[in-house]
């Protein structure tokens, strides 16, 4: 569903995607993990299109991914994503939030979208907060809102990038057991995580990656639990035994 | 000071015609340059060369020539080049061509303050520039860009009175033209400057309350 081959980003001097080859397939949880500054986040935002990327090619269902073509309206339409800071629209209500997409760039009808904006929003939890203002929530029930959001655009995959890592660790579980039901209903995602046991739970695959290369892929749990790379095994002990 | 109130009343009704006439200038000449501002201000953020820098040079030219020469060249040389405005015309044209380029530098920092986070999440969800603008960054920037509007509004109130060099009969002509045929310069400039007060003070009011409420944002 979506691939990437031979991608490469730089900017300015410092080249961040040096190659990069990948492919995700429908309804597949890729986890992307490894350093900070490694190029997991560029990948996403080259994936919809956020970032302009210098040389390779990504496609998304046989589309390929140019942010300057009109097509990548359509692209963004089909690959939602949700961002570290959630970056809701403060001025708008939660609900409208949800709802902004279907109604101003899909044109549906409103009482439709209003409809299915409450069911999403029910869907992650948060139905009685409808009509509140973004900083009204805690951080954990922004990036609930952010998923309903995305969700809202009837997507068929979902890019996270490190859609945990600005919260309260309290509020984790909340964020991941809503994505961990999305992945068991067969939406397709890609996760930038640094939550290693998420990774190994719902992941299909996992990429490691470092100084903007795929150093290793595989099935989550042999990735995670048995890495073949020095790398990968340094990084790990790292994380997940930091002292 | 009993003289003062005879005058008052006696001059009242003229200058409130002066003052009608202040109001329409600067009512007008605010709604054009909120429009060309805001033009100028889409140029300039637009992320296209040719529109950024025609609007920056644009702002530039309107910024480094004064008020009073711009309604001179509005009231007395577009004539020569077949173009006739009345007085009133000339000076809403011009005064708000003038504030433009200033309206225009306030509404490029509010937009420019809004957060790149709510520009990308606009994009990832498939809006277009001006959709992204209309929906996400303009609501937003309106709370950034209202305490310096309304100051622009109070300079704008004030600079109505360089109308009077090219004949439009606002406040300060009338006060003039009655101080220098009754020689009352004293009670006459003084309820020149009362009226200005008056008017100015709610708008003062105004950029006080826009604070507040940016501040509490």
């Amino acid at each position: 569903m979506i691939e990437l081959i031979d991608v490469h980003k730089s900017f300015g001097e410092n080249e961040v995607l040096k190659g990069i080859t990948a492919s995700v397939q429908k309804g597949e949880v890729v986890c992307i993990v490894g350093p900070s500054g490694s190029g997991k986040s560029t990948i996403l935002r080259c994936i919809n299109g956020l970032e302009s990327y210098d040389r390779g090619e990504i496609s998304v269902e046989g589309l390929k991914v140019d942010r300057d073509a009109p097509s990548i309206v359509k692209i963004r339409t089909q690959v939602s994503m949700v961002f570290q800071r959630f970056n809701l629209f403060p001025h708008r209500t939660v609900l409208e939030n949800v709802v902004e997409g279907p109604l101003y760039v899909k044109k549906e009808p409103s009482a439709a979208a209003f409809e299915r904006g409450r069911a999403l929003l029910a869907q992650v939890g948060l139905a009685e907060k409808a009509n509140e203002h973004p900083p009204q929530l805690s951080g954990g029930q922004q990036q609930r809102v952010a998923i309903a959001r995305a969700l809202a655009m009837q997507p068929k995959a979902i890019l996270f990038d490190e859609p945990t890592s600005a919260l309260d660790p309290e509020l984790v579980g909340d964020v991941l057991g809503v994505m961990r039901k999305l992945a068991d209903d067969g939406m397709t995602m890609v996760v930038v995580t640094h939550e290693m046991g998420f990774a190994r739970d719902v992941a299909d695959r996992v990429l490691f990656i470092d100084g903007g290369v795929i150093v290793e892929e595989g099935p989550a749990k042999s990735v995670l639990n048995q890495p073949q790379h020095a790398r990968t095994q340094d990084f790990l002990r790292r994380v997940l035994h930091p002292l | 000071m009993k003289g003062f109130w005879h005058d008052a009343a006696e001059f009242f009704p003229i200058l409130m015609s002066g003052v009608v006439l202040t109001i329409v200038v600067t009512i007008g000449s605010l709604l054009l340059s909120t429009v060309l501002g805001l033009v100028w201000a889409m140029m300039r953020v637009s992320g296209i060369r040719v529109l950024s820098l025609l609007s920056a040079s644009l702002i530039n030219v309107i910024r480094g020539i004064p008020i009073i020469v711009l309604l001179f060249y509005l009231y007395f040389v577009m004539p020569d080049l077949g173009v006739t405005l009345s007085a009133l015309q000339a000076a809403i044209l011009g005064l708000g061509i003038a504030y433009s380029a200033y309206q225009a530098e306030n509404f490029r920092a509010g937009i420019e303050a809004i957060d790149k986070g709510q520009i990308e999440a606009a994009q990832s969800i498939g809006m277009g520039w001006w959709l992204t603008m209309r929906r996400v960054v303009l609501p937003q920037a309106v709370r950034i860009v209202l305490p310096p509007y309304g100051n622009v509004m109070i300079m704008m109130l004030k600079d109505s009175s360089q109308a009077s060099t090219i004949t439009v009969a606002e406040l300060a002509l009338q006060g003039k033209l009655i101080a220098s045929s009754t020689f009352k310069n004293t009670n006459v400039f003084t309820m020149v400057a009362l009226m200005y007060l008056t008017m100015s003070i709610p708008l003062i009011l105004l950029v006080r309350h826009f604070e507040k409420r940016a501040g509490k944002k």
